[in-house]
């Protein structure tokens, strides 16, 4: 089963290498990975989508909580998150094409962000099912070139109905 | 005031109390030597190869339960430790090793010598630093000996490159240290001892499984107040020998792949098994999918990733083994009820049937050519009283010397378990050596293994390290001719050695002393004669080629299904000649 693991690790040279290492040496599989430098500049955030039995991701957890340069590990298929992607998707537009393109984009609330005589360069976020989909319409155009970041997740903050709501009810 | 690198080096080690250094010089690498020339409270060892510098740190911290510390060249140099940092990862050593580095601006150019070191060796340490400003020295080296030597121990480098070694800074070594993201946990749960604790009372039929874990983490009297209090059985492992004493009523021996018959029948029909330290290698549960099929597990150990990752277990604790078992035993203490010996005796009868149908056992004829087991037997009935340091290399003699020799002790055992390294016993013996120059050291080897780091006898004669090697010559890689002979219809494919070099006349070459007991009946006089000499010593003892090691779970088999004696064609083999004959070298020319 697909699972998304958030992790927290020290903003340093080589961390990005040992956690690649971890996964490659224990046959563990990475279908997408992104890292970017946190709030606090000396901590990065990585996104890392993986999967595998229950086994698996408990062994994946506990393999990158022991790297010593990880300081904090979210299965967060634990609880309800919420993840997006963006895509870069460079069309091919002959003269013809190039309105059903743009309906395209729309569609799918995607933004032209670069234009050329022959090409537009499309962005699109959202889940990867939605990506997957704009890239099925745009590719019979011709997709000159596709770029993905991988997903970026968090978890979704809980619902506390019981403390506040009743309050605005009465207000009304 | 400000020091150069090397000298915040020394400086550091001093504090950290080192007092052994396992060391080969190179270029980038010669500042830090010159300084230690200049000083007096470090030794420094010169051995012949990085390899044999990375094992004697394994062996010194082995035997002393603290850092193990080297020091080797960039490049080759590095390449050639990483064996032994291999090594110590597998088996949770505790080992500092520094490396020399091309200075940082040449980083990245390929120049002379250069190798990523930090790249290289980053699967098999624990952690490892590059140290890019000379400020950062102290501090990083503190860290390094924390990180090795707390939670799982394990190997940790320290890359230095050149102009770190010769820049200044101002020296300050910090009291504490502080990382973030490495917290091990000592304590274990309560709540979950008190379930193992339960679990332990309600158990007709426990098994101990204990493993190295517990003699890193000192428990061996924790361990032994469990057993006697529950009466449970001691099944060890490799590197769990020692942590139990082997003479003891309750101790089972090993259990595994070359374990005794009655440790691995116990651990198959258990209802509890109790694994402390130990982390279910498959050496030890053969066919994991029916690993002890009737037991619930309870699991100790320190590091989180071992539990679950072989085997399901029913009660995990996290946390040091010492700490655990203290908790469990005071527990246990509190509830144990009535008399455990009259409570276990069902459990103790069939244990005591499984040792009375199949012992181990070997056959030494009087005239005959000597068994490999009688010399393990002999040198330990011989050494027993004066609490030796043995070290092994790897294979049969390896497997022969945990069957029969007994340990009373931890921290007297120096083996290669998890990578299985051959050529780690003599270096390894080196290093215990140097930490106790007044003890008895023991390196029981193979003719195969023992050549693959001979060249530190110079290292052994030149710092008058006395350590006595017995090698159990058979002419062959052993273990591997026992696999041909059991697998792979006996065709010696690359495992007969054909000429071996005589080993008297190598050590005497070396300057150390050489003696060979070709007859069982002088076996006694020369390994007692080796005792004695306080000097390097090779005791070469030709031994029969074709003894194999039983009993024998094979590879992926279950623990209840052993090998206990030759196949019929075997044993044909055994009563033929003791040596290997031109028909045998024929199946080397025909396969």
């Amino acid at each position: 089963m697909e699972h998304i693991i958030s992790v927290t690790v020290e903003n340093k040279f080589g961390v990005l290498s040992r956690v690649a290492g971890l996964f490659s040496g224990r046959g563990f599989n990475i279908e997408s990975l992104s890292v970017a430098p946190t709030l606090d500049a000396s901590m990065s955030q990585m996104t890392i989508v993986t999967s595998g039995d229950d086994r698996i991701i408990e062994q994946i957890v506990k393999q990158l909580n022991k790297l010593i340069d990880v300081i904090k590990v979210v299965d967060l298929n634990e609880s309800e998150f919420v993840s997006r992607e963006t895509a870069l998707i460079k069309v091919h537009t002959r003269a013809e094409d190039r309105a059903e393109a743009l309906r395209i984009a729309d569609i799918f609330r995607a933004n032209v962000i670069d234009s050329t005589p022959n090409t537009y360069t499309i962005e699109v976020t959202g889940d990867p099912k939605k990506i997957e989909a704009i890239i099925n319409l745009l590719q019979p155009l011709g997709i000159k070139e596709l770029t993905r970041t991988g997903r970026v997740a968090v978890a979704r903050e809980p619902i506390r109905p019981a403390v506040s709501q009743p309050k605005r009810v009465a207000r009304e | 005031m400000k020091l150069t690198g090397s000298e915040i080096f020394i400086e550091c080690l001093k504090r950290e109390g080192v007092k052994t250094l396992f060391a080969l010089p190179g270029g980038v690498v010669l500042k830090i030597f010159d300084m230690l020339h200049q000083q007096k409270d470090i030794d420094v060892i010169l051995t012949r190869h990085e390899q044999g510098a990375g094992h004697m740190a394994e062996g010194y911290a082995k035997a002393t339960g603290k850092a193990g510390v080297c020091l080797v060249t960039s490049g080759p140099g590095m390449t050639n430790v990483i064996t032994a940092l291999a090594d110590a990862y597998m088996d949770s050593v505790p080992v500092v090793c520094f490396s020399g580095q091309v200075p940082t601006s040449l980083i990245g150019n390929d120049a002379f010598q250069e190798a990523d070191n930090v790249g290289l060796s980053r699967p098999c340490t624990k952690y490892n630093f590059l140290v890019k400003d000379v400020n950062d020295l102290a501090t990083t080296i503190k860290e390094a000996f924390y990180i090795a030597t707390t939670g799982r121990p394990g190997p940790v480098l320290v890359d230095i490159p050149k102009d770190v070694s010769m820049n200044k800074a101002e020296f300050h070594y910090p009291n504490s240290v502080a990382i973030r993201g490495y917290n091990p946990t000592y304590e274990g749960n309560r709540w979950q001892i008190k379930q193992a604790a339960d679990a332990i009372i309600k158990a007709k039929k426990p098994v101990l499984y204990v493993g190295g874990g517990v003699v890193f983490s000192g428990a061996a009297k924790e361990l032994v107040e469990l057993a006697e209090l529950t009466q449970a059985p001691v099944d060890m492992t490799l590197m769990g020998l020692g942590a139990f004493p082997g003479e003891h009523p309750l101790s089972m021996g090993m259990l595994g792949m070359h374990g005794t018959y009655w440790a691995n029948m116990a651990v198959h029909y258990a209802d509890l098994v109790i694994a402390v330290g130990a982390r279910f290698d498959d050496r030890v549960t053969g066919k994991v999918s029916e690993f002890c099929p009737f037991a619930k597990i309870i699991h100790i150990d320190i590091d989180p990733t071992s539990i679950r990752k072989n085997i399901h277990v029913d009660i995990p604790i996290v946390g040091d083994c010492k700490a655990v078992l203290r908790e469990l035993n005071q527990m246990l203490r509190a509830t144990v009820n009535g008399d455990q010996k009259e409570l276990r005796k069902p459990w103790w009868d069939q244990i005591h049937e499984w040792q009375r149908a199949h012992p181990l056992k070997y056959q030494q004829e009087p005239d005959g050519p000597i068994k490999p087991q009688h010399v393990i037997q002999r040198l330990y009935d011989l050494t027993r009283d004066r609490d030796p340091i043995v070290s092994t290399d790897v294979g049969q003699h390896q497997m022969w010397a945990a069957q029969y020799f007994k340990l009373t002790k931890p921290n007297r055992w120096l083996t290669s378990g998890g990578l299985g390294t051959m050529g780690f016993g003599f270096p390894a013996a080196m290093g215990a050596q140097a930490a106790f120059p007044g003890r008895l050291v023991l390196c029981i080897a193979g003719d195969g293994s023992v050549q693959m780091n001979m060249q530190e006898m110079a290292t052994a004669v030149v710092h008058k390290l006395p350590v006595k090697i017995i090698i159990l010559n058979n002419r062959f890689h052993g273990m591997v001719r026992q696999w041909q002979d059991l697998f792979y219809e006996g065709r010696y494919a690359s495992s007969y050695l054909d000429t071996t070099p005589d080993f008297v006349k190598l050590a005497e070459a070396y300057g150390a002393v050489g003696l060979r007991a070709g007859k069982v009946g002088d076996l006694d006089a020369v390994l007692k004669e080796a005792i004695d000499i306080d000097k390097p010593v090779i005791v070469d003892v030709p031994t029969h080629p074709f003894e194999n090691v039983y009993p024998m779970i094979p590879a992926g088999g279950c623990n209840h299904e052993m090998i206990l004696e030759d196949p019929p064609e075997l044993k044909k083999k055994m009563s033929g000649p003791a040596k290997v004959t031109p028909e045998d070298k024929d199946t080397v020319l025909t396969a």
